[in-house]
């Protein structure tokens, strides 16, 4: 990986040897340990737990305007409104996708930038982050733990808004077998597996912007500039992505794959811009995985 | 190094010195680099030229096509098309958009409307096959196509986080789109020998039913040849050209079509323009198989709470279907219903050269095709161009495809030639 390396393990092996366990099985433990320590102190901020109430509370939003609109027998509004609308009332199942829909190009990047702009910088602002250096796992292995904690912070957030959706499309509407957008019906449990794979793919879409907030956070020491930078640069690539004049650029920007989780729900399953996706939030993972890691393995922390 | 005080910061910091440390930005720098460049090379690396086939010649590769029986098929068509008319939805070549919007696909088209000619007045249902057609129109889409057999066939257009499906099966045609989540049904046609199909619409634009129209069409103003080799969705082609004999005017290059070496399947169409930009329209496999499709694929059961149109109300409110001509020049949606404009139509010229005149209907043009007021013949005069000629002199009205004039007298001439062949026309008419 570096260099350093070498250095490390010996080090850590000097640091480890009384308590006579080999580097290599120290070093996963100290990994390990440490994000299960970083993933509790993420997951137990009141600022986490609020920003996935946040999430959790706009599929009911949805799902009551969506019951009060149509409950009245109004007829639909043609192909207005976030995707999936039309179907929530004929099967709660869609009320998952268009939940997942409306929080993609918006809510739920915001909190992931939130929570991975912090990671760094937060505990640099708090003056904990020099305490965290003394624990013997090395820089490179903090920072994984770090980019690990907000993958799982991805996860949750979009799990929590099908989760919370989910409910409420079962408590509002009626469930059954699935229409997918081809005209295709499948059993009410293909339905349940295709949503989880959507949220799946949905979390992988969060991953570019995830390395670009971790990144973003190793660059300052201040937590409130990290988290309103990231939220700042999503912002300005969502308003990139709809300028017609800026075309030849759009396939690069994070969110142009975004919305390809819709075609999962077609049948035979359309891969091409699933995969597309993966690869480009792979793409930012790597450059601004890599630069943060080189940003941070390499910078002086003094607080 | 202020962090060395920092125990227990295991040498990843530590013992290297700054030049070390500086170079690990490079790791993202090359990461970045080589991604460029593959992106750039490797499309470039795998075009490893066209494939060696028997030489055949033109009749046997219509022959092939014409004996072609393939009854399965699945597959992914690109469509695309660059008419150059402002402001179609898609945005397919105006000047706004430059070449072509790249993955814009499935805008909801609700600026078709205006273009159709023959839209009748009152509701639609948004799943009508007709006014599908007329919103591929513009821009690019993706297709996908399963058939199996005559009894059994799908076209769905994919959308952005929708699709708009055309299933037939055995006597039922339905229609489903799930952005509106409504579906539309018929029951086909019984008895007749000819393809059963609903109405003309989106599955008139696979390369297959496409070619199809275009042969059907050849005669004696036309050359076909045979040009090389080339590679589709993977499968080896051979590549027929249809171009118009003798027609200097015409603004159709040549029609190209790609054909399967080995079962004759029509893999892609292309109508190319004369000004040499990107094809006009093209419809394309990116992805074929001959295999059996799956049989849920042809059945489709309308989901609880969708609204459903039946053929014969939809047909009350639709009236006669829009006029589509035949073949691929004469299939523009919309140019038929010029015809029902009203005033004497006929026709100057054949096959490709040739140009449609409508006499002015009595009453309807004034004097002349000014707007009377300057700011008027202003704005006209950016939207159109004035040409002279022996009948005096009109206004142009260009497309990449097709070129329209109205003379001073109220005449338009209308044809897919250039602005010459318009005025030449004009003159011999």
């Amino acid at each position: 990986m570096s260099p350093a390396e070498p250095a490390t393990a010996a080090s850590e092996g000097a640091a480890t040897g009384p308590r006579s366990a080999p580097p290599s099985a120290a070093r996963w433990w100290w990994t390990f340990g440490l994000l299960r320590s970083e993933l509790g102190v993420t997951l137990r901020r009141w600022r986490t737990l609020a920003l996935l109430g946040i999430l959790a509370a706009l599929p009911v939003l949805i799902g009551i305007a969506v019951k009060v609109e149509t409950g009245d027998g109004g007829g639909s509004g043609g192909g207005e409104g976030p995707a999936f609308i039309h179907q929530v009332t004929n099967n709660g199942l869609f009320l998952v996708f268009t939940a997942l829909a409306a929080t993609l190009p918006f809510f739920l990047p915001m909190t992931v930038g939130v929570v991975a702009g912090d990671s760094v910088a937060g505990e640099a602002a708090a003056g904990t982050l020099r305490y965290l250096l003394v624990a013997p796992a090395g820089r490179s292995r903090l920072l994984l733990a770090k980019f690990a904690s907000v993958v799982v912070f991805c996860l949750l957030a979009t799990l929590v808004v099908a989760a919370s959706a989910l409910l409420v499309g079962v408590a509002l509407f009626p469930v059954g077998d699935v229409t997918l957008l081809s005209g295709v019906t499948v059993s009410f449990g293909e339905g349940l597996l295709r949503a989880l794979a959507i949220a799946l793919a949905v979390t992988v879409s969060l991953l570019g912007l995830a390395a670009l907030g971790l990144f973003v956070s190793t660059l300052t020491g201040s937590g409130i500039a990290a988290m309103s930078a990231t939220v700042g640069l999503l912002i300005t690539v969502q308003i990139l992505a709809v300028i017609p004049q800026l075309d030849a650029l759009h396939p690069y920007l994070f969110p142009y794959h975004w919305l390809s989780f819709a075609d999962l729900l077609r049948a035979p399953v359309l891969w091409d811009d699933v995969l597309a996706n993966a690869g480009l939030q792979a793409l930012y993972v790597a450059v601004f995985g890599s630069a943060a890691w080189a940003r941070f393995t390499s910078r002086d922390i003094a607080a | 190094m202020g962090n060395t005080g920092n125990t227990g910061d295991t040498g990843d910091t530590g013992k290297s010195r700054p030049g070390k440390k500086a170079m690990r930005y490079a790791v993202p720098v090359a990461v970045a680099a080589v991604t460029v460049a593959s992106v750039g090379l490797v499309p470039a690396l795998a075009e490893s030229g066209d494939p060696e086939l028997p030489e055949i010649t033109a009749e046997e590769l219509v022959a092939k096509i014409a004996a072609s029986d393939v009854q399965r098929l699945s597959g992914t068509v690109e469509i695309s098309s660059d008419l150059g008319i402002p402001g179609l939805p898609g945005g397919g070549g105006g000047g706004l958009f430059g070449g072509g919007p790249h993955g814009e696909r499935g805008e909801r088209g609700e600026g078709a409307a205006p273009y159709d000619g023959a839209a009748p007045e009152g509701e639609q249902s948004p799943a009508d096959p007709a006014d599908k057609l007329l919103e591929l129109a513009g821009g690019e889409h993706t297709l996908r196509v399963a058939i199996d057999g005559p009894e059994r066939q799908r076209l769905s257009v994919v959308e952005e986080t929708a699709e708009y499906s055309l299933i037939h099966n055995a006597g039922e045609v339905w229609a489903y789109d799930s952005a509106s989540d409504t579906a539309y049904h018929a029951e086909a046609p019984e008895g007749g020998a000819e393809r059963e199909r609903p109405a003309p619409g989106p599955q008139d634009l696979t390369p297959g039913e496409a070619a199809e129209q275009l042969l059907g069409a050849v005669d004696d103003t036309t050359a076909v040849r045979v040009e090389g080799t080339t590679t589709v969705a993977g499968r080896d082609a051979y590549e027929l050209a249809v171009a118009p004999k003798d027609a200097a005017h015409s603004t159709v290059e040549a029609v190209r079509i790609a054909v399967d070496a080995e079962n004759g399947t029509p893999l892609r169409f292309a109508l190319d323009a004369g000004d040499g930009g990107a094809p006009l329209v093209e419809a394309a496999y990116t992805e074929v198989d001959f295999g059996k499709p799956a049989a849920e694929l042809f059945t489709f059961t309308p989901p609880k709470g969708t609204e459903v149109t039946e053929a014969d109300e939809w047909d009350a409110a639709e009236g006669p279907a829009g006029g589509h001509g035949a073949g691929g020049v004469n299939g523009l949606p919309g140019l038929g219903s010029l015809a029902e404009l009203g005033g004497d139509v006929e026709v100057v010229g054949e096959g490709w050269s040739s140009v449609v005149k409508i006499a002015a209907p009595p009453g309807v043009v004034g004097e002349g095709a000014g707007l009377g007021s300057p700011e008027a013949d202003g704005f006209l005069d950016k939207l159109t161009e004035r040409v002279e000629g022996d009948f005096g002199t009109g206004r142009v009205f260009g497309t990449r495809l097709v070129n329209a004039m109205l003379t001073d007298d109220g005449t338009v001439y209308l044809g897919a030639v250039t602005k010459d062949g318009l005025v030449e026309a004009a003159n011999a008419g």
